[in-house]
């Protein structure tokens, strides 16, 4: 017991919990390195479930908790792994963890489930997943992949969110299904049948993309 | 046997998988830039997709369904439901095909291997391939029907990358705003694309 605190303490004394460098792991991935808008990854499941505001809330959180699990698995296990079969090792250690977060969705939100249907399973071969398991996780600590893996599910979350937002209020004109034109006291406000199709969701992402880009200064070439 | 062609032509056009469920979306914006490296991997998935889906068929129906092991066990099985199995047996299946399919083409056709050599390995984390066989285990395809549906996503998913492709093609001569170059722009222009594509939901089946 008194061996691990002394290692701990040592560990601390290396490198704070909350280092300047482990913060902007952290930060990095929310807008000068996000993985959708920057690095390209994750745009299937981004666009698919953005219809409206919930589930893309329940997708985010899911991707979210398999990145840093499956980030968090890897990192340990790097050592072992013999690099020849990493790919289907890693797809192996993510599909376990999509299955679990699949049949807690179906036990406790069924109707949310429903309605992400096989966009939970497609998480599998969602790109940031194994982006972050074959650009960070290989070659770092746990705990920094734990940061990274939060990170990247962050940066992923608040991109899918905000897209949801806007093809939610145009195309439903509601907010977590509250009806805000209607209370607003507008009713006839006319909606954009766009939006809810797939139309609306290239659009938006395209759109917020460019925004985004402009704000951080990155060109492509 | 027109019920199949409908098939073919409704997941060709119709529920493209790029149009209509956004599958593939990370190869599709990664590897557009050129149109003969675009019809490399477009065939490439059209060939791992009209192989997997009836595989996985195979598998759904004689491993993962509820029950579906009594043809080996008999009645006591019939309770047996492996469903939860699903998505990690069919990536592995997914993953081992494409081992497979390469080391086939490398043998057999070595000038194809060249050519798609560096694609296939992609494939396997294509979400069009999981989500075809997602998607028809969702409809409760039977085996011929999978087959094609494998077959024509895959053609769907061909079409959308070259058109992508060839438009890319003519976009670098063209002058976009630096922040919507690349990425943002090839966005909007495959919500264009899908616009047009939804004027086929007028054709009934």
């Amino acid at each position: 017991m008194a061996e691990t605190v002394e290692t701990a303490e040592v560990k601390k004394a290396a490198e704070p919990l909350f280092s300047k460098r482990r913060k902007k792991i952290v930060t990095d991935p929310l807008n000068d390195d996000n993985p959708i808008t920057i690095q390209v990854l994750g745009i299937c499941s981004a666009l698919a479930v953005t219809t409206q505001l919930e589930p893309t809330f329940v997708m985010a959180i899911a991707v979210t908790v398999v990145i840093v699990f499956s980030n968090l698995i890897i990192s340990l296990m790097r050592n072992l792994i013999p690099g020849r079969i990493r790919i289907i090792v890693q797809l192996a250690v993510i599909a376990t963890l999509v299955s679990l977060v699949d049949q807690v969705l179906k036990a406790y939100f069924f109707d949310v489930s429903k309605m992400l249907s096989v966009f939970v399973s497609l998480i599998i071969t969602n790109c940031i997943v194994m982006g972050r398991l074959e650009a960070f996780a290989m070659g770092n600590k746990p705990y920094d992949s734990v940061l990274d893996g939060l990170g990247s599910g962050f940066g992923y979350a608040w991109i899918i969110l905000a897209v949801a937002f806007f093809r939610e209020l145009f195309g439903s004109g509601s907010i977590f299904g509250f009806k805000v034109f209607e209370a607003i006291g507008l009713p006839d406000f006319p909606l954009n049948g766009l939006m809810v199709s797939p139309v609306g969701a290239f659009m938006v992402l395209g759109l917020i993309i460019w925004v985004q880009r402009a704000y951080t200064g990155y060109v492509e070439k | 046997m027109l019920e199949l062609v409908n098939l073919g032509i409704k997941s060709i056009f119709i529920e493209n998988m790029v149009f209509a469920y956004f599958l593939g979306m990370c190869s599709y914006l990664a590897v557009s830039k050129k149109v003969d490296t675009a019809m490399g991997l477009g065939l490439a998935v059209t060939f791992v997709l009209t192989i997997t889906v009836p595989v996985n068929w195979l598998l759904q129906e004689y491993v993962l369904r509820e029950g579906a092991l009594s043809w080996l066990l008999g009645a006591q099985a019939a309770e047996i439901d492996l469903t939860f199995l699903q998505a990690i047996m069919f990536i592995a299946v997914i993953a081992s095909m494409v081992q497979l399919v390469e080391m086939i083409i490398e043998k057999v056709s070595p000038a194809l291997y060249g050519s798609l050599g560096i694609f296939l390995p992609l494939i396997a984390v294509n979400c069009a391939i999981l989500g075809s066989s997602m998607f028809m285990v969702q409809r409760e395809m039977g085996l011929g029907e999978s087959a094609v549906y494998g077959f024509s996503s895959g053609i769907g998913w061909l079409l959308a990358i070259i058109a992508i492709a060839a438009i890319r093609e003519r976009l670098k001569y063209s002058d976009v705003p630096d922040a919507m170059k690349g990425l943002g722009i090839t966005m909007v222009i495959t919500g264009l694309m899908g616009m047009a594509f939804m004027s086929f939901m007028g054709i009934a089946l």
